[in-house]
């Protein structure tokens, strides 16, 4: 799915727990995520940690739009 | 073009005072052919011998095979331009003396020949270990450069070939095949549902022991042809090359095309074979792709549905390869390329110098780096002195007990790229 | 002639523990076969023995890879096993994940011939099949039948140290290193059978695919994403209660496009995923655990993006085939360019 967005034109950035499965189907800007049932959540957090948890990925999602890169790139979540 | 082909079954060769054919015995005099040999300037000495299946011997440096064959009906003879003169050879009748090679050998050109086993794992990879060859090895004249001495080498055995396989002329065949190649507009007219299918054979051209002659002509010199395949089972096309003794495409391989013979078979019923084109690998870019545009440009115009494409050789070649497979799948033709692969010793590395997408339909005849372990045998014909240089062979390849370790890259016709074996990789 | 000793690797869903909502199920070492180890043992007769059973969540594995490759390493090194066998892990992505990277490591660091089964499409068969000798069996277990007596056939010459054969002799996946073998065919009879059937349309096979190409370059980095339209899409099976369009939970054959105008956050009363692949739970009580739509719209309040595209689309990741996700996204994907799309956020479990 990931190469046909990117093919379509448009950057995609990945945010996937497994990074080296996102690595061999070919996504350029790869987000790691939580884990594999909540990739963008925690339910062992309260409610308003695990928003701020979803936010610093989303930002770093945000940022990975925005960076320029040559290849397959993995932004670690900061 | 029609061409009715008799092949006479050799079962042994014996030497013998009178040359002849006699109840599956081919007897050969070895003083006439010594002095047919040394009508030759550049050769000072010949030997012969006879190596059949299952014996304990090993023929080495290879340079050529060639399969004894001759012109019983029909215009032009064997090897035209070379041995016979310039006449189209390719229809009438020919008369084959089958399951009888003989096998050219001695002092090294290149690094490029190759062994013959008779029995043993190494006789499972060449087809050559399944005829009876008659063994010529020459002894060249001091100070040859190496172009004369391939040369000398390569008409000597095209005329021992010659004048064996005239022993056969007014021989009955064992059995008879006839190939009919129709004109484009007959075959479109006797076959007018099926997918019209051409064969374009790429020939070695790379220079000195890796030339291709056709007619006579230096086939780097060429650009892309056509001719009928009758005319390469009459020696049309003849070897100069010796490319890795693994996939150089020995004048026996010529002669017996297998992509032809198989085209062929499916002629008239599931195709129909409309053009046979020839096309040269050289050395420089703009070469290679002239003649793969040619190629293609040929395979346009003939309105071809499909083409098979046959390498000879590896590295550089498979470019042209590429080139020539990219071109004509461009054109909306349906392409099959057959080629082998040099995928490294643990064949882990990428199989083929080249590659493109278009190249979806392959045929491979092997890896040839994969080695091999051949043991010693009880008689060498020529000379093993030089299996740490051939290629696939390497330094300190003979072990105490004789035994040779090897990459099949030095076996002659091991990974062939015609087709002729069962060998493949996955 | 002595009998070899096998450890075999499973998941908790093959040792009987349970579904996804044991996923997380940690290492644990035990006698014997257990589940499909009693296929195995009746394959391999008396040439080999399965004295140890490692059952794993799939989760687990996959969420804490280095403590589960040491915690599995230290169990297997004292069992002096000949072989190692992982799975089958037909088309269970993170199973399959598991498997070959177990696998690799046991060979790896402790020298034991390794060896696993899974369905051409896994993940695990693209990452591991040019390190390991991976059977091919069918996308669900129903294949198990047909795939243990070839992983107990070349597990057998795999711990005996006998030569492998080509994949297409062993049916292995190919993908890893080239084997030489003798075809019933010469190439010349095979180059036209295949020419026959690429000029009739029908399906052949290419005795060496050309090596993969399939990288898309990245496309720029977006120039001001103040300004930007951004669109989520999920693999992992978001859609509104209730399933409407019926995306199937394996194998999908569609994909869903959902309007969340005017949706802020994705509640347990009105989103759920259909993925049925990964515990449910957490997606099915919050939704924007896996499509995340609340940050996304506070982005959009705060002026961190333009806007939210108010479209997203979703489908089920789990064994469904490259080749429809391709198409999927294929069609979707010219939806957005035309809706002048600038980012793709996708999501994945």
């Amino acid at each position: 799915m990931v190469k046909e967005i990117e093919r379509a034109g448009i950057p995609v950035v990945h945010i996937c727990t497994v990074t080296p499965i996102s690595m061999t189907v070919g996504a350029n800007r790869i987000v790691p995520a939580v884990a594999i049932p909540h990739p963008l959540g925690n339910p062992a957090l309260s409610a308003d940690e695990e928003k701020a948890l979803r936010r610093k990925i989303l930002t770093t999602a945000l940022e990975a739009a925005c960076t320029e890169v040559d290849g397959q790139t993995i932004f670690e979540v900061k | 073009m029609k061409l009715e082909v008799g092949y006479i079954q050799i079962r042994d060769i014996q030497f013998g005072e009178t040359p002849m054919v006699k109840d599956g015995t081919l007897y050969v005099n070895a003083g006439e052919l010594e002095a047919l040999v040394l009508e030759d300037e550049y050769l000072a000495a010949v030997s012969f011998d006879i190596a059949r299946p299952g014996e304990s011997v090993r023929i080495s440096p290879v340079k050529d095979v060639i399969e004894p064959r001759a012109k019983v009906e029909g215009s032009g003879d064997i090897f035209p331009g070379v041995i016979s003169k310039v006449d189209t050879v390719g229809s009438g009748k020919t008369h084959v003396l089958r399951g009888a090679a003989v096998v050219t050998v001695g002092k090294i050109v290149g690094f490029q020949e190759g062994i013959i086993d008779m029995t043993g794992l190494g006789a499972q990879y060449t087809p050559f270990s399944k005829t009876v060859n008659l063994v010529a090895n020459f002894t060249p004249k001091d100070g040859l450069s190496a172009h004369e001495y391939e040369a000398a080498a390569r008409k000597a055995g095209l005329k021992i070939a010659y004048a064996l396989g005239k022993l056969g002329v007014d021989m009955r065949p064992d059995d008879t095949k006839v190939y009919e190649f129709e004109s484009l507009v007959e075959g479109l007219k006797k076959y007018p549902d099926l997918p019209r299918v051409g064969y374009v054979q790429m020939l070695q051209s790379q220079g000195l022991l890796h030339d291709t002659y056709v007619y006579g002509v230096d086939m780097k010199q060429s650009i892309t042809t056509m001719l009928s395949p009758t005319e390469i089972m009459d020696g049309a096309i003849i070897s100069g090359n010796c490319v890795s003794a693994c996939d150089k495409n020995t004048t026996y391989h010529h002669q017996n095309n297998p992509v032809i013979e198989d085209l062929f078979s499916e002629h008239g019923k599931t195709l129909n074979f409309t053009a046979m084109i020839i096309t040269n690998e050289n050395v420089y870019l703009a070469d290679k792709i002239r003649s793969s545009d040619w190629t293609a440009k040929l395979v346009d115009q003939l309105d071809l549905d499909g083409v098979i494409i046959s390498q000879e050789g590896f590295g550089n070649p498979d470019t042209d390869l590429i080139m020539n497979c990219k071109k004509t799948e461009a054109t909306g033709t349906k392409t099959v390329i057959i080629t082998n692969e040099y995928a490294g010793r643990d064949g882990t590395s990428q199989s083929l110098a080249d590659a493109d997408p278009s190249a979806d339909a392959l045929v491979t005849g092997g890896n040839s780096n994969q080695v091999v372990t051949l043991p010693k045998l009880d008689k060498v014909i020529g000379t093993l002195e030089y299996t740490e240089k051939i290629a696939g062979g390497f330094a300190g390849n003979t072990d105490a007990q004789g035994s040779i370790t090897v990459e099949i890259q030095a076996i002659t016709g091991a990974t062939n790229e015609l087709g002729f074996n069962l060998l493949s990789a996955r | 002639m002595s009998t070899f000793k096998v450890v075999h690797y499973i998941n908790q869903f093959y040792a009987g523990v349970g579904g996804e909502e044991h996923a997380d199920y940690k290492p644990e070492l035990r006698d014997g076969p257990v589940g499909p180890g009693a296929a195995f043992t009746a394959a391999f007769g008396d040439k080999a023995k399965i004295i140890k059973t490692i059952v794993c969540g799939d989760s687990y594995f996959n969420e804490n890879p280095d403590e589960a490759k040491k915690t599995l390493i230290d169990m297997i090194r004292d069992c002096g096993a000949d072989l190692f066998i992982a799975g089958p892990a037909f088309n269970a992505g993170r199973y399959g994940v598991a498997c070959g990277t177990i696998c690799a490591a046991v060979s790896e660091q402790l020298g034991i011939p390794v060896l696993t089964g899974m369905f051409e499409e896994n993940p695990g068969a693209e990452m591991f099949k040019d390190k390991l000798h991976i059977i091919a069996t069918g996308s669900s277990a129903t294949g198990m039948r047909t795939a243990v007596p070839k992983m107990a056939a070349l597990g057998l010459k795999l711990a005996a140290g006998e030569s492998v054969g080509a994949s297409i002799e062993e049916g292995y996946l190919p993908g890893g290193a080239r084997v030489n073998f003798f075809e019933k065919e010469r190439g010349s009879k095979r180059a036209v059978d295949m020419l026959l059937k690429k000029l009739a349309g029908a399906p052949f096979v290419t005795e060496y695919p050309m090596p993969d190409f399939d990288r898309v370059a990245p496309n720029p980095a977006v120039l001001d994403i103040t300004k930007a339209t951004v669109a989520l899409v999920t693999s992992g099976g978001i859609v509104p209660k209730g399933n409407p369009d019926r995306i199937e939970s394996s194998s999908a054959s569609r994909y869903g496009e959902y309007d969340i105008t005017g949706v802020n956050d994705l509640t347990a009363e009105t989103y759920e995923t259909a993925h049925g692949g990964y515990d449910p739970v957490y997606a099915n009580q919050d939704a924007d655990r896996v499509l995340p739509v609340d940050i996304m719209r506070a982005f959009e309040k705060e002026g961190k993006i333009g806007k939210l595209y108010n479209k997203f689309y979703t489908t089920v990741g789990n064994g469904t085939s490259t080749k429809s996700s391709k198409h999927f996204a294929k069609e979707f994907a010219k939806k957005l360019k035309d809706d002048n799309v600038q980012v793709v956020i996708l999501t994945s479990t």
